[in-house]
């Protein structure tokens, strides 16, 4: 990583002969490194000759001319784009074409710098770009690396009961050595922290006895008639308590009969997560809307909640195992990340899917789609 | 310097590791500032200089850890850091610092467990701060 890539693509002489005459003995040092890195400059005097070079020898920096005798830079920078290759492209133009520049710039252009430029301006930009190159690789390393410890189940599930273990014990020991002092009062913030953490176990454990449903027993599945409009009252009600608490307001819609062929316990469990996480990512006041319908052979169930809503890029994630999303909303509220990896298993086994709709702040729609006939293995 | 002139800047996004760790070092006799996550501490530090840190490894994201420790040395190269972690005790898998490849990219100082002891945890910032532990 000491050396970095950069190509001309510009048609006169001077620019690029410029270019490589002035980063050629040009250095960014950068203290969260070891080694200084410096710059290979190539050069090409046309788009066409650039891409061919982009094909062969993909530089890390592009600095393109856009006015240029063949294609235009504005057709290079849509070819990476649509070739996603991973180069940070910087236009070069002369002031009068910096309308062009921005254009480019929301195109895809990282910079611009304006033509004609001094040694210090291209300095400067290429430290700028260095160490953002840098960082984008740090990055894309820490992923990699991430990727090798991203986890096996069991490494996280290890993780995840001894965080609460370690915060209990920290605890005891506190209490043991009397370190708040002689007064018992002065230890009740602590047991609340230890019970807390001793209820997100015991969560924990609850969704792990569901997953191990889910995924060793098909043998012991219980096919029957299940009144839908029935589970997810009996669901509502054992939650309602949490929601008086939170002050969300649960309602249920659905027109009898709706009726599936399927495990009533598994039914449940996903009525129970959907409707826990609507009340429990709310808002003081929010509402939980829980909406049954059949729709083209299939049945749909939907909930609907007022909360903290999430991203896109959350969306893609949730449903993964001990997933949680760790924001200033979600900061407070205790959870294993269990729950929608379940719901997703369950709801493949009846060969349906899930749709999200949802955007923060904006609250959030989980919809179940269930085919009716399909039959179920 | 003294302990009590001293003030260790601690991030961590588990509360209760978070205040049970701060009144620990607080024990030492130091001073602490607290940060619940990679982006309060980030904050943080644009008012305040630590003479040490302490930092969580998987925050936010599991790289929270590095990418602070990197802003943390880029501001002050001189402040000393700790990366506290569970990782390699669960996965076996540790973030070597003695690896050349890692240690380009990787600034923290030390790469202490969790779990560890309180005296051994003293012994570490004492001797990251050249402080003897002996007043
Ligand atoms: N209705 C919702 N609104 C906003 N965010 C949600 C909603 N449902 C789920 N999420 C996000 O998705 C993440 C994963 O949800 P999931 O139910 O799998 O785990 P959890 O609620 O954290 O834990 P548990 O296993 O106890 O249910 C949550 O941490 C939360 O950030
Ligand atoms: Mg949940």
């Amino acid at each position: 990583m000491s050396i970095l890539k950069i190509l001309v693509v510009d048609d006169e002489p001077g620019i690029r002969s410029g270019v490589t005459r002035i980063l050629r003995n040009f250095r960014v040092d950068y203290p969260f490194m070891e080694e200084p890195i410096e710059f290979e400059v190539m050069e090409a005097p046309t788009g066409e000759a650039g891409i061919t070079i982009i094909e062969t020898n993909i530089p890390d920096i592009l600095l393109l001319d856009n006015k240029l005798p063949g294609i235009q830079g504005i057709e290079v920078l849509e070819y990476i784009k649509k070739k996603k290759k991973d180069i940070i492209v910087v236009m070069i133009t002369s002031y009068a074409s910096l309308e062009l520049a921005v254009k480019a710039t929301s195109d895809g252009a990282y910079d611009f710098i304006p033509k004609p430029f001094t040694p210090q301006e291209l300095k400067s930009s290429i430290e700028n770009i260095t160490k953002r190159v840098f960082l984008k690789k740090m990055t894309n390393k820490l992923q990699d690396a991430g990727k090798k410890i991203r986890f096996t189940f069991l490494s996280i599930l290890s993780h995840e009961l001894k965080a609460p273990l370690n915060a209990i014990e920290g605890y005891l020991k506190m209490t043991k050595e009397r370190q708040l002092g002689p007064n018992l009062e002065d230890y009740d913030g602590i047991i609340d922290r230890s019970l807390d953490r001793i209820r997100g176990m015991r969560n924990l454990i609850l969704d792990l006895l569901d997953l191990t449903r889910v995924e060793s027993g098909k043998a012991k599945r219980n096919m029957a008639d299940v009144d839908l409009l029935k589970v997810a009252r009996t669901a509502i009600d054992t939650m309602r308590p949490y929601a008086i608490q939170r002050e969300v307001d649960i309602e249920l819609q659905g027109v009898a009969p709706l009726i599936l062929q399927a495990d009533e316990e598994e039914i449940e469990i996903i009525f129970n997560n959907l409707v826990s996480n609507a009340i429990k990512y709310n808002k003081e006041g929010g509402t939980v809307a829980c909406n049954i319908h059949k729709n083209e052979g299939c049945m749909i169930i939907q909930v609907e909640d007022s909360g903290i809503g999430m991203s896109q890029n959350d969306i893609e994630k949730i449903f993964d195992d001990f997933v949680r999303i760790k924001n200033e909303d979600t900061k407070n509220i205790s959870g294993s990340g269990l729950g929608l990896s379940i719901v997703k298993k369950l709801v493949d086994n009846y060969s349906g899917k899930i749709e999200v709709t949802s955007a923060p702040g904006q609250g959030s729609i989980f919809k179940v789609i269930i085919p009716i006939n399909q039959p179920c293995l | 310097m003294k302990p009590e002139n001293i003030t260790i800047l601690i991030v961590d996004d588990d509360q209760d590791y978070l205040f049970q760790l701060q009144a620990k070092v607080r024990q030492f006799g130091f001073n602490t500032i607290t940060a619940d996550g990679q982006r309060e501490a980030e904050r943080l530090i644009e008012k305040v200089k630590p003479d040490l840190a302490i930092v969580d490894l998987m925050m936010e994201k599991e790289d929270s850890g590095f990418i602070l420790c990197y802003k943390i040395k880029k501001k002050y190269p001189d402040v000393p850091i700790i990366i506290a972690t569970g990782v390699a005790a669960e996965t076996g898998i540790a973030f070597d610092i003695h690896d050349e490849s890692n240690r380009q990219w990787i600034k923290a100082d030390r790469f202490l467990e969790k779990g560890i002891r309180s005296e051994l945890l003293k012994e570490e910032i004492f001797k990251l701060l050249s402080l003897t532990t002996k007043e």
